[in-house]
């Protein structure tokens, strides 16, 4: 075999494989889209479900995973910014800080489901906060708190040394440095680092399972106390769990919810663009 | 020479088990020009963070002896910080101005320091860009962002940037080793200016701008104070023979 002969082998494997790791994506893109796409309509996003899931719409769900990704954020975001600040900016480098950051490390690798059980354990029967979504939110915000450290740690780590150096000589203390020096550079890329976890933490089914998610409510919950319905929940359950559902109803939450993550992702992609321009030091 | 500004005796500074500085007995004279120099690793960086005590930012470090500024021990446990920093301000090696506008680079001390209304910032932006001679060209760039100037404005915006938080004593590490021949004559310029109102302490590793711009030399090596007079002393007739052989160029 010549040269040439090997080379256009090697050139034809190599194209084929990465055409296979994109093909699924598009796939799953444009059979979402072709199956689901019917099933848009301002009705769809906006009414209450009727007639067993049939008709009517799946307001409750989209509206109960937006209070869930939101109610994450509010527990994730101060919690992770925070720890990033002190783990970046006042711990020193010894066995302790070692050892939390190898904990960080490890819970970005615990299963889904396994927070869902910890949240039932936890937040559902020790502190009796019950299936609700105050129980789903604490939840999915210990689920993306990995996420988000480490986008913060990442994001002030990158600031300069010499922004402390020159904040520190003109007489300003540690805190005031973080605050005026550091944190206002790292804010994009802590941003994007929280877009990332609200992603994840729309789209994730186990955790919600035990903690919060209700299959059919007939009214909008009105406490964090109360359960709620949640688009991936709704989704597996309309799936798998109930015959008879109509296969564009099907495919048009899984389209709602592929759109929600799709948003999310682009905005941070958009950020972290913006950010990076803007970087020139 | 009037009372020194900063007096240093027996100071000793080690990082960790490193003894970087040697029994330094030092007084940098008031509205002077003092030069530290001497070959890299010599202790003269190390040296000039001891005013302004920014070696406190390094874990391993620690002083002993006596610093005085101002016939004040600025090691002793109740010292302000925050008010020597503002003192004792610092211009660094590489021109660090934030990636924000012209104006909020000289602000940025005020605002720490709460120190007059934002009313009266505008003059004190205005004072700070004419004393480093920026005014003129950058008056109708205010808002601009201070990371499109030239290095060399940028490092004179770093001055205004000390010189509004009213500083006495301005130490300088090696101020021009970024800049061209030509910026670097004229920021020297500047500093002859700046002479006339403020203490500077400057480390610089080019003798010749030593000689140009100081009024006394100190020749450190190898963390020890080996000569200090001046300058035109040190460099015409040293009265140590390393110092000669420094200064001539036999090794360094």
């Amino acid at each position: 075999m010549n040269v040439r002969t090997q080379q256009r082998i090697a050139i034809s494997v190599l194209f084929t494989c990465t055409v296979l790791v994109v093909l699924p994506v598009l796939l799953i893109l444009a059979i979402i889209t072709y199956k689901g796409a019917p099933a848009l309509s301002w009705e769809f996003l906006s009414a209450m479900p009727e007639g067993g899931m049939n008709a009517g719409g799946i307001f409750p769900a989209i509206l109960g995973t937006l209070y869930l990704v939101g109610g994450a954020i509010l527990v994730a975001v101060p919690l992770g910014v925070l720890s990033a600040i002190y783990l970046v900016e006042y711990s020193k480098d010894n066995a302790v800080s070692r050892l939390i950051k190898l904990a960080i490390v490890n819970l970005a690798g615990v299963p889904s489901v396994v927070y869902g059980l910890f949240g039932l354990g936890i937040f559902v029967i020790f502190f009796g906060f019950g299936v609700s979504i105050l129980s789903g939110s604490l939840t999915l915000g210990i689920m993306i708190l990995p996420v988000i450290i480490t986008a913060s740690r990442e994001a002030l780590e990158s600031v300069p040394r010499s922004f402390r150096m020159v904040s520190f000589s003109l007489g300003a203390s540690r805190w005031q440095t973080i605050r005026y020096a550091v944190l206002p550079h790292a804010l994009p890329g802590i941003l994007t680092g929280t877009i990332l976890g609200l992603g994840r933490a729309s789209g994730e089914t186990a955790p919600i399972l035990f903690t919060v998610a209700a299959f059919y409510l007939p009214t909008l919950p009105e406490s964090v106390f109360d359960q709620t319905m949640a688009l991936p929940y709704h989704l597996y359950v309309i799936s798998t769990q109930v015959p008879g559902i109509h296969e564009e109803i099907r495919y048009g939450t899984a389209l709602v919810l592929l759109l929600l993550v799709l948003i999310l992702n682009l905005a941070a992609i958009i950020l972290r663009y913006q950010f990076r321009k803007k970087k020139r030091w | 020479m009037d009372p020194a500004i900063i007096q240093t005796r027996r100071l000793n500074l080690y990082y960790g088990n490193f003894h970087a500085l040697n029994d330094i007995d030092l007084d940098v004279g008031e509205r002077e020009i003092t030069a530290l120099i001497g070959p890299s690793g010599c202790g003269k960086s190390t040296l000039v963070r001891v005013f302004n005590r920014m070696n406190d930012l390094i874990d391993s470090a620690r002083v002993t002896g006596d610093v005085r500024v101002h016939g004040e021990n600025i090691y002793a446990p109740n010292v302000d910080l925050i008010s020597l920093r503002s003192r004792v301000g610092m211009v660094f090696q590489r021109p660090n101005p934030f990636p924000l506008s012209v104006r909020d680079n000289i602000t940025f001390g005020l605002e720490i320091h709460r120190r007059g209304s934002r009313k009266d910032f505008d003059a004190l932006v205005e004072d700070g860009l004419r004393s480093v001679l920026l005014w003129d060209d950058l008056k109708d760039r205010l808002q601009g962002s201070a990371l499109s100037l030239s290095l060399e404005q940028q490092q004179r915006l770093c001055i205004a940037r000390v010189l509004v938080m009213r500083p006495d004593i301005i130490l300088m590490d090696e101020p021009c080793s970024a800049l061209d021949p030509i910026a670097t004559l004229r920021i020297e310029e500047l500093m002859r200016e700046l002479k006339k109102n403020y203490t500077i302490v400057i480390v610089t590793h080019n003798m010749q701008q030593a000689a140009r711009v100081s009024d006394f030399t100190a020749f450190l090596y190898l963390g020890t104070l080996v000569e200090f007079g001046g300058t035109k002393q040190i460099f015409t007739a040293p009265a140590q023979q390393k110092t000669e052989e420094y200064i001539t160029g036999r090794f360094g």
